[in-house]
């Protein structure tokens, strides 16, 4: 199936987590990871809550509209029903802010009982603390998760990439974690925020998303699509949408 | 929570009606709504269904709703069957030399929502509000300049049989 292909091209970064590094830090490593290897729940479609999400709509429209003065577009691309899979992007670290707008704009617009999943890292979905992400329908990136969504009929989102790697690579992150970026950066509240595995308070950017015109795989690359062609394309479609989108910026930061 | 917004329109309830209870008006007199699209195989009266959004901070909200009261000239009412919970009320009312008082309720939120549920309502309030106000000031504009045309026109075929 075409549109498995992509998730699995996405989310194919390894769920192996066996060996990593050396001598004591690396099997220090090791067990933290077969931890995290061991939480990962198995994806249960039934978790989704629709009832849950819809009681948590106005916590994420007040954050939405007041912080991010969110704005999604062309919500009316995506087909209205049966299964779809939205590749986008997510900024923000962990704390994925764009992916609150979105999910928000999904549901108020297609309504919660339209059935839509979401592919996170697999420390996402392991750790307690965000247990009700699966609330949501928040599974764990694989193409067997993306494969039952997307055969019982669901949109399914998900957010490929991440390919600079050279200080994960150089940790062993990369084997261990499935991580192949470590980001360092500046937040709020800790300063230099190194992984953003605390997560941090995301500054007040406005947030524009767009959906843009579904893609027939195999209309538009034919019945035994490339799948090295077909991810070129929808990259380079988001980077030229992002590009446009970055232009219509103002002010930095707030956007 | 509940808003509502209220006008004076120089027209008869008939030449209002004629608006409110034709789905495919409200897009241009509805202020900030997305959608209002017939679901199923009937378009007006009660029981009728449609598909709405309303644009409302960062989301275009709504949902499926239905006419529960359809009282020719005089009561318009709705109320959601999916998503946010609403009901919506148009009430016309006959006043002296052919005029009409229009009032346009509408009454939201989401059960089981909690503190935010009761904060987002009263942050979204004011936009509602205004949507309201928006739309029956829309509203009388289109009426009046619908009933200024059509006297007009039957000044003309007036004319025209005189001659």
């Amino acid at each position: 199936m075409a549109q498995t292909g992509i998730a699995d091209r996405a989310a194919r970064n390894g769920h192996a987590a066996d060996e990593g590094g050396a001598g004591l830090a690396g099997r220090l490593l090791g067990g933290l990871a077969r931890q995290v290897q061991q939480r990962i729940p198995a994806a249960d479609l039934d978790e989704r809550d629709p009832d849950y999400i819809r009681e948590s709509l106005p916590r994420q429209w007040l954050l939405a509209s007041l912080w991010f003065r969110g704005e999604v577009r062309g919500l009316g691309n995506i087909p209205e029903s049966g299964p779809v899979l939205l590749v986008g992007n997510h900024s923000g670290g962990n704390m994925t802010p764009d992916t609150i707008v979105f999910t928000l704009a999904f549901y108020t617009y297609f309504g919660v009982e339209r059935p839509f999943y979401q592919l996170a890292h697999n420390l996402v979905v392991s750790f307690p603390q965000l247990s009700f992400l699966r609330k949501f329908g928040t599974v764990a990136a694989s193409p067997e998760n993306s494969a039952k969504a997307l055969q019982a009929g669901a949109a399914l989102l998900v957010y490929p990439g991440g390919d600079r790697r050279s200080l994960a690579r150089g940790l062993g992150l990369d084997r261990l974690f499935r991580l192949k970026v470590l980001p360092i950066s500046l937040a709020l509240p800790w300063g230099i925020n190194v992984g953003d595995f605390l997560g941090h308070i995301p500054l007040p950017a406005k947030i524009t998303v767009e959906a843009l015109p579904p893609i027939d795989l195999r209309e538009e690359f034919g019945q035994q699509p490339d799948l090295d062609e077909v991810y070129d394309h929808v990259m380079r479609l988001m980077q030229d949408t992002l590009d446009a989108l970055a232009a219509e910026r103002r002010l930095p930061v707030l956007g | 929570m509940r808003v509502g917004a209220a006008i004076e329109i120089s027209a008869p309830p008939e030449a209002v009606w004629e608006q409110i209870s034709n789905p495919e008006r409200y897009l241009h007199f509805f202020s900030g709504l997305t959608r209002w699209e017939v679901v199923g195989d009937q378009a007006r009266g009660l029981g009728a269904r449609y598909r709405m959004l309303i644009r409302v901070g960062s989301a275009e909200v709504g949902g499926l709703i239905e006419l529960i009261e359809f009282d020719e000239c005089r009561e318009l009412a709705w109320t959601s069957v999916t998503g946010l919970d609403q009901r919506g009320r148009w009430r016309l009312r006959a006043r002296p030399s052919h005029r009409t008082h229009v009032e346009l309720r509408l009454s939201y939120g989401v059960a089981g929502a909690g503190l935010f549920g009761w904060l987002a309502e009263r942050v979204a309030a004011p936009t509602v509000r205004e949507h309201l106000k928006r739309t029956v000031q829309q509203l009388k504009r289109q009426v009046e300049q619908e009933q200024s045309r059509r006297r007009t026109a039957a000044r003309r075929a007036a004319r025209a049989g005189a001659a």
